[in-house]
């Protein structure tokens, strides 16, 4: 019984086609490959063949984390093959799931190893696990494998330590439908012996590539010479191989089936809407400006970036389809590029994964113009900024802006560590205007943040951003010590309490005198959208306030944090992202 | 039936007109032999500028002097728009139209020929296609990162049933011979026949007309194919030596990509290739290309 040559392991390659930043063209049974190492060592077998427009991914360019298409640039990212940027739609990437076709890949005795759809490990071999194993040259052969094993059978060569023989006795240890080994034994009185495996790699119908490997290797000074012997040895057993093949009809070449693309990728997606990003900015500079927090420098692809104010964010559309918000760090005057700083989020939903690990400099982004929901006033005596971790961003922007104005201000900064601290050069330049608080447990925190917000002052503002319950510890110390709301103000990362959007309701727009009606399910937002009413949003979580209206009739559900109590109980205003209705109808003024 | 002895069976393909080869680049009254649809086919034209064209055959060797009014047997041919073409079926009465190609101050000429190991499709496809000019044609029709493909529109004329794509647009650092910094250049696709097909540039030296840039492909086999590129501009700067090095140069950074496409047959099943929406006008092709019954040179959709 022959064994299925595509349920086998094969070599597909030597480790030394493979070095870094390379990429290797191979093929087994009729079907090319495209191989090549990541600096991480992981070596990637794949489809040699891009699925954009079918070109050879053998001659696009390995960064050591992704190989990139020559053709349109598409970028595939290391181990998954998937597709993590198209250049030529920056600002829509791809929501959708574009991958390569994969195969296994193992490395044993210097050799890749890999299959169509390989069964189990790759073959283990005695000796060469006993032994020191020493890859030789690789010899292609026109000829298919079965006839270069058949051959290899007959092949000779001499013991490494004894390359000055007559001859040697040649034995075969083992043969199968893809390799021999053979012994070379001289028959002096040391009798002296060296075994080598040839692995016969498949490549086509009519086409195979030796692979040899010497049990031992050779000592140091010898390495050379037993190169040239067995390259001597094989060249001319490659001669007779494919004189023989010369006699033969050329057998059909194989035709590998390539797989068809899912559905869903073979139809065009629509221009998307929604969140609008206007704006191509360049990732001019990444850097770690702090354990787990990426920074990153936006410049504009041309003219100037749009004017943006303390406490402003933007949207970024990232190459996985997401859409994140993340504040302008900048100081006043720094014009020519927005600074973002992203902590990295491994258990959320991507978005900062994306950012650390597949977005960098050089790559292209989409992003919305600056919008300015946590406006800094400048008209107060004295500012107290209240930062917890990454929430730093917007108060830093705030920060440089009172420090040029010479305003008075406390930048309160609470992180982890000093290694944890985000854009610790630009804190420093802050002098005594920041105070650091590092390594509290949470109740100190609490306690720490009671001491800072214990008396109320008519002429001076508090700007708090960090995570949840840092923040709901603030509004609560800052309520208990008896502050007006409107004194506190407040930047949520993200929207946690759970949104019911179980309730039906009409919402009229006194403006536009169009009525819809918002069913379970959507959101005002939505429904407005759908009608043709464009509305802005961001976060569309009921956290940034992009989307406010103004309610003229009616009882708002509020579901937001950005608005506060008071505004909340005021009940003029409503996040159309997330909030609903109490009464039967509200009257927007749209 | 025509063409019954030849590698091609496929009438869609066998009706068109050819392009065979450059009419001021073929010696007159000279037999020029060159390939078509896989046959070898030869042709001769006169000082004035008419052809003949017929199957090769033994009598009528390559270099031998020949009449080419007096060649019997011959398959339809005509000389237009710079070249030679034939048919191997029956073709139209008339192919296509340039009307601006005899506005009296262009300048028309064949850049180059350049034989290509692919289909005729996907050199066509290529040429259609702007998302490659700031990875292949870096500096010069593109650059990155400057790299985005805006929407643009396509359509199939219902009077001609030509494929056009209208409005496109892409930044390029040096946008032809005579541009000297980067500007947004304004395209228009047309797609006449399978492997024909002409583009209109937005042209430096006269903003409100057109230069016209042709590929015409002559499908020497299913997988080999010649390109002839057809230019008609408006420009008084440069010299046509210096603008036929730019377009070379151009076409020479395309040839090792397209020849490194697998399969080489341009597949017109949907789902053998992902399309994005900067690849409009190729979906559209390939479509148009199925709807003709063209077999040819690509992979029909199952
Ligand atoms: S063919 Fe690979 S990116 Fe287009
Ligand atoms: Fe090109």
């Amino acid at each position: 019984m022959t064994a299925d040559p595509f349920t086998m392991w094969h070599p597909v390659a030597s480790e030394h086609d493979v070095p870094y930043r390379h990429v290797h063209h191979g093929q087994l049974l009729g079907r090319e490959l495209a191989v090549w190492r990541a600096d991480d060592d992981f070596v990637n077998v794949w489809e040699n063949r891009c699925l954009h427009r079918g070109l050879r991914l053998s001659i696009g360019s390995n960064d050591g984390t992704e190989l990139r298409c020559q053709y349109h640039g598409w970028r595939y990212a290391n181990r998954s093959a998937g597709c993590t940027y198209i250049p030529a739609h920056p600002a829509d990437a791809p929501a959708r799931t574009i991958c390569n076709r994969t195969f296994p890949s193992v490395e044993r005795y210097g050799l890749i190893w890999s299959g169509e759809s390989p069964v189990g490990e790759p073959p283990t071999v005695d000796v060469l696990e006993a032994g020191t194993p020493f890859g030789l040259r690789n010899l292609p052969v026109h000829a298919s494998a079965e006839l270069a094993v058949r051959h290899l059978q007959a092949h000779r060569f001499l013991p490494s330590g004894r390359l000055g023989a007559e001859s040697a006795a040649m034995s075969v240890e083992w043969a199968d439908e893809y390799a021999v080994a053979l012994t070379a034994t001289t028959d002096t009185d040391d009798g002296s012996a060296s075994t080598a495996v040839f692995f016969v790699q498949p490549v086509d119908s009519g086409r195979s590539v030796i692979r040899a490997v010497l049990a031992e290797t050779p000592a140091a000074s010898e390495q050379m010479a037993v190169l040239r012997h067995h390259a001597t040895e094989l060249n001319g057993l490659v001669a007779r191989i494919e004189a023989e093949a010369a006699l033969l009809p050329a057998p059909e070449p194989m035709v590998p089936v390539l797989q068809q693309v899912p559905l869903h990728l073979a139809e065009v997606p629509e221009a998307p809407s929604g969140r609008q990003a206007a704006l191509r900015v360049q990732v001019r500079r990444k850097w770690e400006t702090a354990a787990g927090v990426a920074a990153f420098e936006l410049a504009p692809i041309e003219g100037v970036l749009p004017t943006f104010q303390p406490g402003a964010h933007i949207d970024v559309h990232l190459p996985n389809g997401l859409v994140r918000q993340y504040s302008i760090t900048n100081g006043p005057g720094e014009t020519s590029y927005y600074r973002l700083g992203v902590k990295l989020e491994p258990d959320s939903t991507g978005g900062s994964v994306c950012l650390h690990e597949t977005v960098r400099e050089g790559d292209v982004l989409a992003i919305s113009e600056p919008r300015n929901n946590f406006p800094l006033r400048r008209d107060s005596m004295r500012t107290i900024l209240l930062a917890g971790g990454i929430g730093i961003t917007p108060l830093l922007a705030m920060a440089q802006s009172l420090d040029r104005m010479s305003l008075a201000f406390e930048l309160h900064c609470f992180a982890q560590s000093a290694e944890h601290t985000a854009f610790s050069d630009v804190l420093d330049g802050l002098g005594e205007s920041v105070v650091r608080h590092l390594g509290l447990p949470p109740d100190e925190t609490v306690a720490e943040i009671r001491r800072l917000v214990a008396t109320p002052d008519e002429f001076t503002h508090v700007y708090v951003c960090g995570p949840g319950p840092m923040l709901e510890a603030a509004r609560r110390e800052a309520a208990e010590a008896g502050w007006p709301d409107d004194h506190v103000h407040f930047e949520y990362f993200k929207n946690t309490t759970e949104i019911d959007d179980s309730s039906t309701f009409e919402v009229a727009l006194a403006r536009s005198a169009l009525t819809v009606t918002v069913p379970s399910g959507s959101t005002i937002l939505e429904v407005l959208r759908e009608s043709g009413v464009p509305l802005p949003s961001s976060c569309e979580q009921g956290a940034c306030g992009t989307c406010v209206a103004t309610v003229l009739e009616g009882e708002p559900d509020h579901q937001d944090v950005y608005l506060n109590d008071s505004d909340h109980e005021a009940g003029d205003r409503i996040m159309t992202c997330v909030s609903r209705a109490l009464s039967d109808r509200l009257v927007l003024d749209l | 039936m025509a063409g019954a002895n030849g590698e091609c069976q496929n009438g869609a393909v066998l009706d068109q007109w050819h392009p065979l080869g450059a009419i001021d680049e073929a010696e007159p009254n000279v037999v020029h032999v060159t390939r078509l649809l896989g046959e070898s086919i030869s042709f001769a034209v006169t000082p004035e500028g008419r052809s003949a064209v017929w199957r090769t055959r033994g009598d009528l060797a390559a270099g031998m002097p020949v009449d080419p009014e007096s060649v019997a047997g011959t398959l339809p041919s005509r000389c237009e728009f710079l070249y030679v073409w034939t048919s191997l079926g029956d073709p139209p009465e008339r192919s296509f139209d340039i009307p601006e190609f005899f506005e009296p101050d262009r300048r028309n000429f064949n850049a180059c020929t350049i034989g290509l190991r692919t289909s005729a499709p996907r050199a066509v496809e290529n040429f259609l296609d702007m998302g490659h000019f700031p990875f292949v044609h870096d500096g010069l029709l593109g650059s990155e990162p400057r790299t985005e493909v805006v929407d643009y529109n396509v359509h199939v004329d219902g009077d001609t049933n030509e494929v056009w794509a209208t409005e496109c647009q892409f930044w390029q650092p040096a946008a032809s011979a005579t541009a000297t910094e980067g500007q947004m250049v304004d395209y228009v696709y047309r797609i006449m026949q399978p492997y024909s097909i002409l583009l209109y540039k937005s042209c430096p030296a006269a903003p409100e007309r057109m230069d016209l840039i042709g590929l015409f492909v002559q499908a020497t086999s299913e997988e080999h194919c010649r390109g002839h590129m057809f230019l008609s501009l408006i420009d008084d700067e440069s010299s046509i030596g210096h603008i036929r090095r730019f377009v070379q140069t151009i076409f020479a950074q395309d040839v090792p990509i397209i020849e490194n496409q697998n399969p080489k047959r341009l597949p017109l099943d949907p789902q053998a290739e992902t399309p994005i929406r900067s690849d409009r006008a190729s979906i559209l092709y390939r479509r148009w290309l199925s709807d003709l019954g063209v077999t040819y040179a690509v992979i029909p959709a199952a």
